[in-house]
């Protein structure tokens, strides 16, 4: 994306212009207003959004669902609100992404600049194992968290990520580290440095751009699973994921959908700022995941 | 002869020790993804209920997964969910991208606008989205409040409509991702053919139908791969849209497998689903993914 734009452009009348503003505005309008609505309501008043528009902006305008959503909300059966929740995710997230994205950029760096027989297949092998449908991995997976002793906490969803995320930091990293001159590296070689010198003297400085990339595709991926939170850590150590889903579904009494909206917003915040911050760099993590073999 | 050996031994430990560093990973590769399909294989022609257990029964879960009605509609439910997604995808990706393509004012604030649903959770998407689709309190209430008496969106709770609104959610999200996809194809095409077939007098649509359209093709087989990944996976989005229902009427493969093993007991009939899953994923992708390999070496 960071592709200047270039003169594709055709040669147009004025009404197909006017037909392309509309088209394009009738959909930035069509992603917006999910997001505009679930503001704006998780600002109000329950009783203005039963009885009122949901497109109305608020007559009384109120944190209180913010603040019930942080920490009175009932999800499950405790009273808690969704902090601990949101920590328990930031807790899952940092370490998987650290030690994921170093051992990423190693993998690439062997498998470009050390090159021996075989390892095509087993890029190959890493690479198919970033596509399976991960239902395929539940039954053994929840067997061995529990003979590990780490079923249910924290450190066993920080397991099966960086398990299930080596795949994908590999292929940014080798496919990074491919375009690399490798004449720098043999030129240091000849010199007498080591293996771990050059990594850290030659490759990791101009690793930038690739790190970001790798930490932004993770970061996003981590946060946002819902299936491993669920299925290992539902209890006390469950995600914000699944806190959030538990808010919604099983609320008993009245549905208190501002705390919902509040609620869902706080989900979203990590990797919306994530995505505003580095925006560009996450279109391009996207497309590199996906394009590239 | 001391230092001869030592030197030798430092350049021997330097040529394994690329292949020591990357060994735990591939050993946890090994382990944690091909150990553990070959396990649920090996679970799906076995008497498994609650619990792991090894008594072989050959093919029976396996005919009795085909035999299950909820089977048969997550099937069916997938393939009209997956058609119905990548099609509407990839077309309303194709036009943003071609039109976003055209010199637009504002393309550096749009371009976000469109994107930004892909960061969010499948299960932010699904709590939004419901709340919508609910004839009580979203869009159909607000066109009644709007004076539009007559207006009905009732989809999510009908059996036989519910399914598409998991399309409409999750259009929501991805389509945006392959007009991104569309839009670095485009601005990688060459120019000067364009000019060139300008000059010779085609129309705008011919241009667009005859030159761009076929030089995009990898762009149109990615997206459609990884939006056939997507489908096939999708199951937090119908988790918190739905939940499976009205009844099991969205129930999906990834669902059901989730409920047969997890909250049926019938691990066998799960450990069985998951199987036929993986092999629909590995038909598409192994392909995919050995041409692109192959081509990286050529």
């Amino acid at each position: 994306m960071s592709v200047a734009s270039q003169d594709n452009a055709m040669k147009t009348g004025r009404a197909a212009r006017v037909f392309i503003y509309v088209f394009l505005l009738v959909f930035a309008l069509f992603y917006l207003l999910p997001f505009f609505i679930m503001l704006v309501n998780s600002v109000k008043p329950l009783s203005e959004i039963t009885g009122g528009n949901m497109i109305a902006l608020p007559q009384v305008w109120t944190l209180e669902p913010w603040l019930g959503a942080w920490s009175t909300a009932q999800i499950g059966v405790e009273p808690t609100g969704l902090r601990p929740y949101f920590w328990n995710s930031i807790k899952m997230v940092v370490p998987a992404v650290v030690i994921c994205t170093a051992i990423g950029a190693l993998n690439g760096y062997i498998l470009t600049k050390w090159r021996f027989r075989g390892d095509t297949l087993i890029f190959g092998l890493m690479l198919f194992s970033c596509f399976i449908p991960f239902q395929i991995v539940l039954i053994p997976m929840a067997r061995i968290l529990g003979i590990l002793e780490i079923s249910g906490t924290t450190t066993g969803l920080v397991l099966v990520h960086v398990v299930y995320g080596i795949g994908f930091s590999t292929l940014y990293f080798r496919n990074y580290y491919a375009a690399f001159p490798t004449e720098l590296v043999r030129a240091a070689q000849i010199d007498g440095a080591g293996f771990f010198q050059i990594f850290y003297r030659i490759l990791m400085p101009s690793s930038g751009p690739i790190t970001v990339v790798c930490v932004i595709w993770l970061f996003t991926n981590i946060w946002n699973d819902f299936l491993f939170g669920a299925s290992f850590a539902s209890g006390g150590a469950a995600p914000m994921t699944v806190a959030l889903n538990n808010l919604v579904n099983s609320s008993t009494g009245v549905r208190e959908y501002n705390v919902h909206f509040a609620g869902a917003i706080m989900a979203a915040l990590p990797t919306l700022l994530v995505y505003i911050v580095a925006g560009r760099y996450f279109v391009r993590g996207l497309m590199a995941g996906s394009v590239k073999g | 002869m001391a230092v001869d050996t030592s030197v030798d031994l430092r350049t021997r430990l330097q040529n394994w020790l690329p292949k020591i560093v990357l060994a735990p990973s591939f050993a946890l590769v090994l382990i944690f993804v091909y150990g553990f399909i070959l396990f649920t294989v090996y679970l799906s022609f076995t008497d498994s209920r609650m619990l792991p257990s090894y008594g072989l029964v050959g093919w029976e879960n396996y005919s009795k997964l085909f035999r299950i009605r909820e089977w048969d509609v997550a099937i069916k439910n997938l393939a009209i969910f997956a058609s119905l997604y990548i099609v509407i995808c990839t077309l309303i990706g194709l036009f943003l991208a071609i039109f976003l393509d055209q010199k637009i004012r504002g393309e550096g604030v749009l371009r976000p606008i469109f994107l930004y649903p892909m960061a969010l959770s499948f299960i932010v998407t699904g709590t939004a989205w419901k709340w919508f689709l609910d004839p009580g309190i979203g869009i159909e209430n607000t066109m009644h409040l709007w004076g539009w008496e007559s207006f009905e969106f009732g989809w999510i709770k009908d059996r036989n409509m519910a399914i598409y609104t998991i399309v409409i959610a999750a259009v929501w999200q991805t389509s945006g991702f392959v007009m991104a996809m569309f839009l670095a194809g485009l601005r990688g095409i060459d120019t000067e053919i364009l000019k060139a077939a300008q000059m010779d007098g085609a129309s705008n649509w011919q241009m667009y139908r005859r030159i761009i359209i076929p030089q995009l093709r990898p762009a149109f087989l990615s997206a459609f791969v990884i939006l056939c990944h997507l489908a096939i996976k999708s199951y937090d989005l119908v988790i918190a849209l739905t939940g499976g229902g009205p009844g099991n009427a969205t129930a999906v493969p990834a669902t059901f497998m989730y409920s047969y093993t997890f909250t049926r007991n019938q691990m066998g009939i799960g450990a069985s689903s998951a199987v036929i899953m993986l092999m629909t994923i590995a038909a598409i992708m192994v392909p995919y993914l050995y041409a692109e390999l192959r081509e990286k070496k050529g």
